[in-house]
């Protein structure tokens, strides 16, 4: 069955896609939510499996290529490695957790809603196990419409704005992208199919990796792709879309932007990026680090003075998708294993925040961290959770985002010291705002609308200590992902290496 | 006949078309005028055609001086298709505005 | 014993076993069971940690590897322990002087509900896990989480009553402060980890990793590793988090502020024993800092009215002299004075303690006096505290502090002197403080003095247990000069600190020299201890304005306020500069601007577009004829 009929990447694509689709014939919220949770925990259960089939001999049931539009080189072509299995395990372990999270909240079309939510769920995996550019591409729009409508249909009050801006950003970035996809497949080497189909170029992603490019081109190819993942990351300073996306998006939305599709930024950056224009990532390493590291410092400082919980958050998350993009192109073993092993830590911990984020502005209807305070006397167990879950996301010692950090910082420290110091101060400023944040929305006395706040629910107990539970696993025995990731970093340093 | 006669007379009557298009607000007449500048192109291929006839170069080839001519009967259908379409927008026009002034057809304005 | 080495990982296990178990179970469990349980895992822990140092002092060192941490080609870090002198004296420290703060609380604390009981005493436990983590660590990573787990611990229970906006402000700035000194400490395995390609203490203090390492290597790291102490032991510049510190319940200040955490440095220095000893400016920096940090603390002390206050000032200025010890090489006597600067300043916090439980909660000294005869055992527990502290012979004090005067003696005599003033104004405002709450009149009000009493076993137990450490404390470490063999701490230790090279604080002293050193020494600590008590000895409350000097002292010399406006609002205006300038203004500006550019435009262009067929035509015309005239002429 498994193997000769479907293999994992594909089981992960069509089981929500078609359960996406059937979403929106349901009519009662009760069933739709159902549903929608039993196709997320199906996907779960099929992204669990995977991780017991990672050895060679299992190709068969981890890579696919069919037939699609054969005439200009292009393959139906998926694939789960090391990198692709921690990312889709990720995304298949959130949406659960957002479903279950947000089964509280009413939403309008619920039926809509959900069916919307499970296809981007599909191209999310879609962008992950993509080794076809074109498909890649067709994946990476896939994402991204449902979550324009998600936004425009069910946002906040400026929806309508904040939509547009973050159209406008992230379709530019597309288009560079696809410029840069086309530019780059008519260099690609010729390509004979089985079926004796000859065409002179293919957008595979071993093509790309073989594409002849001379360091010129490479260069502007470069940024256009480069913008492309930038502006998805995201790196100052193409960062504006997203602190006001994320405050007006539906909760949920939110999640899976901030969750899983900054990861589509990054993952651009290690499988299409770096191993296919290598010359210009040398060249231009550094303007990418200063970019970073200035947005690192950047974002933390906007963060420190934010009164918005959710745009606090937001701008944290800036910072530390710049450290993994900083980390990424220190190019070298330890940063890149940490990048990715904090990928999956940052997609945890953050959708923990959100979910206490959520949970607060239903309670009280308050996103201003002043008008909040005590809420750590009327919700002890919420006060607890998210401490938990706010202090890993400034990485401290034994929670997951510590071993990334370490192995982060020390790639960049490789790269240049002084870029680890300057860096590293964001580790004190997160510590600022953090702590800040803490004090203001959960210590002191509560007011008129926090003494009103009761605790939280056995099952957002459930889900929060799940995501807990997840911290401390990981930050105590990191090396269950760290091995997932050998394979790629291996592949990709060797493969640069060669080439320069 | 001179070539040039021709291409004087071609050139008055284009001149005097693209004038009737640009003063004219009726839009018969401005219909006419285009009609006329069709015309006077027609009238410059035919001669030009009939010149080139005389070349050395048709000799070899007989259905080179032809080209220019098929062209003028392409020009000749795709005018007669013109009327027809434009005409009936006219009449439409006069039905609904009793008018075929043309500054009158700026409601696609705004 | 063969198998001591299967239960070493016990010793911090049981206080996170007593963490997890209070912690959630919380809401059940009653008073007594919770304090039973929290005393219970560290005393286990003690048990065990004496088993562990009897047979490290018998020979038997343990390295123990548990599972990678993280392992890629380019690292290993493994979760590994180590436990050797050094270490097995720390878990001593740790475990007992926790133990005894542990008891003292389950009384200290019984005003609170079981709820916060239970809050309180898991914190605890946590804390003692982080510390033993943090001394047990096998590597610099494994150390580090300990490092940042106090940090973390200290914050929660500094924050304990998280009501007070005061309160939680001083947890916040503790734990920031700690994270500056830790992002040194991090700089500085990034920087072992890139030259090195280790944190193990093993390989990195082996020489052929050492000779990895160039000079102005080793130099950074340890001024790193040195921030970070800074940070943890609240040296110059990062000292002012631990005043403020003392928000948390008193038994807290004692074990975290007193005994343990703020040791945490020194420990990390001494481990690094050797990088240090081959580090001649970082040894100068620290000598430096250390003995800026004593004079200073102890200046501010002298003037503080809050009794918790002073003994803050002066575990910083204590804790000023361990850096100098280190500084000048004499690890020993930095380790030494870690150990009775645990005994009696432990013994200090719990006494002050019982004068604050006592008082029904009041801190401040101008309402105490007389106290002596309604606490007698507060009394007595609390005035040997003050003399070791004094450094007054034989108590524990006198020869920790004697150890490293001599040793900065043996580096400067103008060292030496400041030592010697900062000696002496240390017994000056303990004496003071002394006076001011035993002695005179009652000052405070009659409800106060109607609810005077002294305090439950479970509170002076464990004073008059820490009061005869204050005493006999020192006694492992009696000079050569009287005793031969006398210091068997230095003898015990040897094997961790002899390998350095070339360290300058092996000098000698001709006993001669060293007997003036002491009588000088003892002789002016007496004189300010007497012209103290004289002073405050019938301290009256005057409300004549105090001296411009005096103003600076009370006020810290103003170090907050420095550091308020040159740091903090800065980065304040910087940070609102990025927001409502840069991010809106600016990155915004340019996006929105944009847009609005291409809408002016585009209203602009429209007249074109006016409907009229005419224009569309004239247009048209003049468009096919600048079209022929390029053709043509272009």
């Amino acid at each position: 069955m498994l193997g000769t009929y479907f293999t994992f990447p594909e089981l992960l694509i069509w089981i929500p896609l078609i359960m996406g689709i059937l979403c929106f014939f349901f009519k009662k919220e009760a069933v739709v939510k159902s549903f929608a949770l039993v196709a997320s925990l199906l996907t779960l259960a099929v992204s669990i499996s995977s991780l017991f089939y990672t050895n060679a001999s299992y190709i068969t049931y981890n890579v696919v290529s069919y037939q699609w539009m054969s005439q200009i080189g292009n393959t139906f072509y998926v694939g789960l490695d090391g990198t692709g299995r921690i990312l889709t395990f990720l995304s298949a372990l959130a949406f659960p957790v957002i479903i279950i999270a947000s089964y509280n909240n009413s939403y309008k079309n619920v039926n809509a809603f959900y069916g919307l939510l499970l296809l981007t769920q599909a191209g999310i995996m879609g962008v992950f196990t993509a080794m076809d550019a074109l498909l890649f591409y067709f994946f990476w729009e896939l994402a991204l419409i449902p979550v324009y409508f998600l936004c425009s249909r069910w946002g906040g009050e400026k929806r309508i704005q904040t939509t547009f801006k973050f159209f406008v950003y992230t379709f530019l970035g597309s288009l560079l992208m696809l410029t840069g996809i086309i530019y780059i497949y008519l260099h690609t080497p010729p390509r004979s199919f089985t079926n004796g189909i000859q065409v002179d170029h293919s957008f595979a992603l071993n093509a790309f990796y073989s594409a002849k490019l001379s360091v010129t081109e490479q260069g502007w190819l470069f940024w256009l792709f480069f913008a492309a993942f930038a502006v998805k990351m995201p790196v100052f300073p193409l960062h504006t879309w997203q602190p006001d996306t994320y405050d007006q998006s539906p909760a949920p939305v939110t999640m899976v932007l901030s969750g899983l599709m900054v990861k589509m930024g990054l993952l651009g950056v290690i499988r299409w990026l770096i191993p296919v224009l290598p010359e210009a990532t040398e060249k231009y390493t550094y303007i990418v680090m200063l970019l970073c590291v200035a947005g690192i410092i950047y974002a933390s400082c906007i963060a420190m003075v934010q009164d918005n919980l959710k745009k606090l958050v937001a701008y944290s998350s800036i910072a530390h998708i710049g450290l993994m993009c900083a980390a990424i192109f220190a190019m070298n073993e330890i940063g890149l294993k940490g990048a990715l092993l904090q990928m999956f830590n940052h997609g945890i911990n953050i959708v923990g925040l959100w979910i206490v984020i959520d949970i607060i502005e239903k309670r009280t209807g308050i996103k201003n961290i002043s008008q909040l305070g005590g809420l750590a006397n009327r919700a002890p167990a919420l006060t607890i959770l998210f401490v938990i879950i706010a202090l890993a996301n400034i990485a401290l010692p034994l929670t997951n985002s510590f071993v990334g950090e370490l192995m982060m910082f020390t790639g960049i420290y490789r790269f240049n010291p002084w870029f680890a110091a300057v860096a590293g101060l964001s580790i004190i400023l997160a510590a600022v705002y953090t702590l800040n944040m803490i004090q203001k929305v959960f210590y002191g006395n509560t007011n008129s609308i926090t003494t009103q706040v009761n605790d939280i629910s056995l099952k957002e107990k459930i889900i929060l200590g799940a995501i807990v539970l997840i911290i401390f696993v990981l930050g105590i025995y990191p090396q269950l992902i760290i091995d997932l990731t050998k394979e790629t970093v291996d592949a990709l340093l060797v493969n640069v290496k060669q080439k320069i | 006949m001179d070539i040039k006669a021709y291409i004087i007379l071609s050139l008055t009557l284009f001149t005097i078309g693209i004038i009737g298009v640009l003063v004219r607000r009726n839009a018969i007449i401005v219909f006419m005028c285009i009609e006329l500048m069709l015309n006077s192109v027609n009238l410059l291929l035919v001669a030009f055609s009939k010149m080139h006839a005389l070349s050395i170069a048709a000799k070899t080839s007989p259905t080179y001086a032809a080209d220019a001519q098929i062209f003028v009967f392409f020009i000749m259908v795709v005018a007669a298709a013109e009327v027809t379409v434009g005409l009936a927008i006219i009449v439409m026009l006069y039905r609904n505005t009793h008018s075929v002034d043309v500054n009158f057809l700026n409601r696609l304005k705004n | 014993m063969k198998n001591i080495s299967d239960i070493i990982w016990l010793i911090p296990f049981l206080p996170l076993l007593g963490f997890l178990i209070i912690g959630s179970a919380r809401n059940i469990l009653s008073r007594s069971v919770t304090g039973m349980i929290g005393s219970g895992t560290i005393l286990a822990s003690f048990i065990l940690s004496l088993m562990v140092f009897w047979s490290v002092k018998n020979g038997t060192l343990y390295s123990l590897h548990y599972f990678d941490f993280i392992n890629i080609s380019s690292l290993k870090i493994g979760f590994d322990y180590k436990v050797d002198q050094l270490t097995s004296l720390f878990l001593l420290i740790i475990t007992g002087v926790g133990f005894l703060i542990h008891v003292y609380s389950t009384s200290y604390m019984h005003a609170e509900p079981a709820k916060d009981f239970a809050k309180y005493f898991s914190f605890l436990n946590l804390f003692v896990f982080s510390m033993l983590i943090l001394v047990m660590g096998g590597n610099y990573v494994i150390m580090f989480i300990g490092w940042e787990g106090v940090g973390l611990c200290s914050y929660l229970l500094i924050g304990y009553w998280f009501k007070n906006n005061d309160y939680t402000n001083a947890a916040k700035k503790a734990f920031i402060m700690n994270r500056i000194g830790d992002l040194g400490f991090l700089l500085a395995i990034f920087w072992f980890i890139s030259k090195t390609g280790s944190v193990d203490f093993d390989i990195l203090f082996s020489s052929s990793t050492l000779a990895k390492l160039s000079p102005a290597d080793i130099t950074g790291i340890t001024l790193l590793l040195f921030v970070g102490a800074t940070g943890k032991s609240a040296q110059i510049p990062l000292y002012t988090w631990l005043p403020d510190a003392m928000a948390g319940p008193t038994p807290v200040s004692a074990l975290i502020h007193a005994a343990t955490m703020v040791t945490a440095g020194i420990y990390m220095i001494a481990r690094s024993n050797i990088l240090y000893s081959s580090a001649q400016i970082t040894q100068n920096v620290m000598v430096i800092i250390g003995m800026a940090t004593v004079i200073l603390a102890a200046t501010i002390a002298l003037k503080q009215n809050d009794i918790k206050k002073v003994l803050a000032y002066s575990t910083v200025s204590q804790l000023g002299y361990m850096f100098v010890a280190l500084g000048v090489g004499s690890y020993t006597g930095a380790v030494f004075h870690v150990m009775t600067h645990a005994f009696f300043k432990a013994l200090l916090f719990l006494g002050a303690g019982s004068v604050i439980h006592a008082m029904s909660g009041e801190q401040d000294m101008r309402n105490m006096g007389g106290l002596k005869k309604k606490l007698n055992i507060t009394h007595i527990t609390f005035l040997i505290g003050c003399l070791a502290i004094a450094g007054m012979p034989p108590l524990s004090g006198f020869f920790s502090k004697d150890e490293i005067l001599a040793a900065s003696f043996a580096e400067s005599p103008l060292l030496w002197a400041f030592g010697i003033a900062g000696a002496a104004m240390t017994a000056f405002y303990m004496f003071r403080l002394y006076g001011m709450t035993f002695l005179g009149k009652f000052r405070g009000t009659s409800e106060q003095k109607d609810h005077l009493h002294e305090s439950p076993a479970a509170i002076t137990i464990p004073l008059i247990v820490l009061a005869l450490l204050a005493i006999a404390g020192g006694w492992v470490g009696i000079p050569e000069l009287f005793m031969q063999g006398g210091h068997r701490l230095e003898a015990f230790l040897k094997p961790v600190f002899e390998k350095k090279v070339g360290l300058p604080g092996t000098h000698t002293l001709t006993h001669q020299t060293e007997y003036i050193l002491i009588a000088v020494s003892v002789v002016l600590s007496l004189l300010a201890i007497i012209i103290a008590v004289m002073r405050y000895r019938n301290y009256e409350r005057t409300d004549k304005p105090s001296s411009a000097v005096s103003r600076v002292l009370e006020n810290k010399w103003y170090v907050d306020e420095l550091y308020q406006n040159i740091i903090v609002n800065p980065l304040r205006a910087l940070s609102h500069f990025f927001t409502n300038v840069i991010e809106k203004k600016g990155i915004d500006g340019i996006v929105n601007g944009t847009g609005k550019a291409v809408n002016y435009s585009s209203r602009q262009l429209r007249w074109v577009q006016s409907g009229q067929v005419g224009a569309y035509v004239l247009l048209m015309v003049l468009g096919i004829l600048v079209i022929f005239i390029i053709q043509l002429f272009l």
